[in-house]
């Protein structure tokens, strides 16, 4: 999906809602239209600047490269939130693929360069959220329910059997 | 044993309708807020857009900052460009920071809407805007004058905001 670098939740489904009203009752869904076009933001709104050197070049060295795509496979686009920065083609996504790519080949681990991107932009930018206090549930409720569900086997089972 | 289980079904449908009715009462923010409220600001400098106004020497000097992370490119930066004049006309210096612009763009987009910008700093791959944590334009930071991120307001300012970010740079000497 290209997605402009604006902030959510602005213009795009406005504007569709707009055009597909008009042939039904002319006079008020024109102005309504005319009212939602109004309001709507321009979707269009990418720089002109060529994307960045390491946006859609890969490292030269391949161990390299595969540390790089495994991290970006991970790391949240801040302006198309359900994609990897791997899979978007939002201009900030590729100046934050650049941005990992420099970083892993100037000898940084890919450890660090997530650590330093989740000191700016919190947890939410990586799909692989460290385990603390807040993602516990996230970790602990698949074996919980597991436990739960062997349990729940293993006694209807034995009834069963009796 | 039954006779409280026979509800249990209900109950459930309430958790969900609940559940579902308060996703659409208060929808959740959706705002990537920056985590870097509190920690010392970017210490990389930027060079200049424009031949005749300065880059960015330091984001983290003695007196508080206002910094204005924008692009020509963006129509929210039209709509809070007369915000940004009127903090410059109550004395207020604004640093720009321009996201992946051209100085042509730029000369059109200042004298189209206003310049209230002291310094425009180039940051045409967008490392300072990430090294801010700020996931979009436009976006404005307050630094205070320890040096360090003191408040980020996410997208355009309006009027209501100016005395918002006037207490808060107030707050930040």
């Amino acid at each position: 999906m290209k997605a402009a670098d604006r902030h959510p939740g602005e213009g795009r489904g406005l504007m569709r809602r707009a055009v597909r009203l008009r042939p039904e009752i002319p006079a008020v869904a024109g102005m309504t239209a005319g009212l939602l076009l109004a309001l709507a933001v321009p979707a269009l709104a990418d720089s002109k600047l060529p994307p960045a050197d390491l946006a859609f070049t890969q490292l030269p060295d391949p161990a390299q490269e595969a540390e790089a795509k495994a991290l970006m496979d991970t790391l949240r686009c801040l302006v198309c939130q359900g994609q990897s920065i791997a899979d978007s083609d939002a201009e900030m996504a590729g100046d934050m693929r650049a941005l990992v790519r420099q970083r892993i080949a100037a000898g940084e681990r890919p450890g660090e360069v997530r650590k330093w991107l989740v000191q700016r932009y919190g947890d939410y930018v990586t799909y692989d959220p460290p385990l603390s206090w807040a993602t516990a549930p996230l970790w602990i409720a698949p074996i919980a329910l597991l436990i739960a569900g062997i349990f729940i086997a293993r006694r209807s089972f034995r009834r069963r059997g009796a | 044993m039954r006779r409280v289980l026979i509800w249990a079904p209900l109950a459930l449908f309430a958790l969900v309708f609940a559940l579902v009715a308060g996703g659409l009462i208060s929808p959740g923010d959706r705002t990537v807020h920056s985590a870097m409220i509190g920690k010392p600001a970017p210490a990389t400098p930027l060079r200049p857009l424009l031949p005749n106004k300065p880059g960015i020497q330091s984001f983290a000097t003695d007196k508080p900052r206002l910094v204005n992370v924008f692009a020509s490119w963006c129509p929210p930066c039209i709509l809070e460009a007369p915000q940004l004049m009127k903090l410059k006309r109550a004395g207020v210096e604004i640093d720009g920071v321009a996201t992946a612009d051209t100085a042509d763009a730029m000369q059109a987009f200042l004298s189209r809407n206003g310049d209230p910008f002291a310094r425009i700093g180039d940051d045409r791959n967008r490392a300072t805007q990430i090294a801010f944590g700020s996931a979009g334009v436009p976006e404005t930071f307050v630094i205070g004058a320890d040096g360090r991120i003191a408040y980020q307001h996410v997208g355009d300012i309006r009027a209501d905001d100016v005395p918002k970010l006037l207490a808060q740079l107030e707050k930040a000497k």
